[in-house]
């Protein structure tokens, strides 16, 4: 049976105020025009993967992080206050698959994997803030980039 | 990609695929290079597959087919472990970025 969440998250921060998911009546939808093995398709995560020295992530962080595709394992880590990061941290592919995405390129199964792959820190607490403001900003990278489509992975 | 389909459900992207993974595994467990591929693989061919908008494509992996019991305590009381204090936080902080001057 999957876990409801939403009920668990309530009962985890009960001595905050309520959380108020986001509750959309409909989903946008925007079909693809060719087949996903033609696709430039990108890597997104909120699993708070850092690259090299970039800065760490911390709370209520609405930035965003650009990872070089062609990262070794060794220069990656991993921020974030919301889920146990130690299996990420040993093998970040479990919330941030890129040596996946590279060999599905590699194979054909998808177009291309867009360079760079992008991460953030997904405990946001303003629903507001990742719209307005950190959303956009993705939008306009994977626009420059020419991507077909976006995998976003949460943690 | 979710393994929070209630959350999934009332956020309602585009298009989804779900996998019954505990928090922190959407494409798999650590060190399982197979199993991550066919997740991410799947969740690839989804793109072609969906065509109606809002489907959650359902993959059949099962974390640990012998023991469910991390579904009875995945995100609850005491399931997340302690995080470091600030100083110590800091200081590892510190040790990474200058891993990487260094390197």
């Amino acid at each position: 049976m999957p876990v409801a969440y939403i009920p668990r998250t309530r009962d985890l921060y009960s001595d905050f105020t309520p959380y108020r998911w986001v509750e959309n009546d409909s989903a946008p939808f925007t079909p693809l025009t060719k087949p996903v093995a033609e696709c430039r398709i990108a890597l997104l995560s909120s699993g708070g993967i850092m690259h090299r020295d970039q800065p760490r992530f911390h709370r209520e962080d609405a930035s965003y992080r650009r990872i070089p595709i062609d990262a070794r394992p060794d220069e990656l880590s991993v921020w974030h206050f919301g889920y146990p990061t130690r299996d990420a941290e040993r093998d970040v592919n479990c919330v941030f698959p890129l040596a996946r995405m590279r060999e599905l390129a590699a194979t054909g199964v998808i177009g291309a994997l867009v360079d760079p792959a992008f991460s953030f820190m997904g405990g946001i607490y303003s629903a507001r803030k990742v719209r307005d403001e950190l959303a956009p900003q993705i939008v306009d990278e994977l626009k420059r980039a020419h991507a077909d489509a976006f995998f976003l992975v949460p943690a | 990609m979710t393994s929070a389909i209630d959350i999934t459900q009332s956020v309602k992207p585009p298009r989804a695929v779900f996998v019954n993974f505990p928090l922190g595994h959407q494409t798999g467990p650590p060190d399982q290079p197979e199993l991550q591929r066919r997740i991410v693989s799947d969740a690839m061919r989804a793109f072609d597959a969906i065509t109606a908008p809002g489907t959650i494509v359902e993959l059949p992996y099962v974390w640990d087919a012998n023991d469910r019991s991390w579904e009875d305590v995945d995100y609850t009381k005491g399931w997340m472990p302690a995080r470091p204090s600030r100083d110590v936080a800091d200081q590892l902080e510190a040790e990474r970025q200058a891993k990487f001057r260094r390197g």
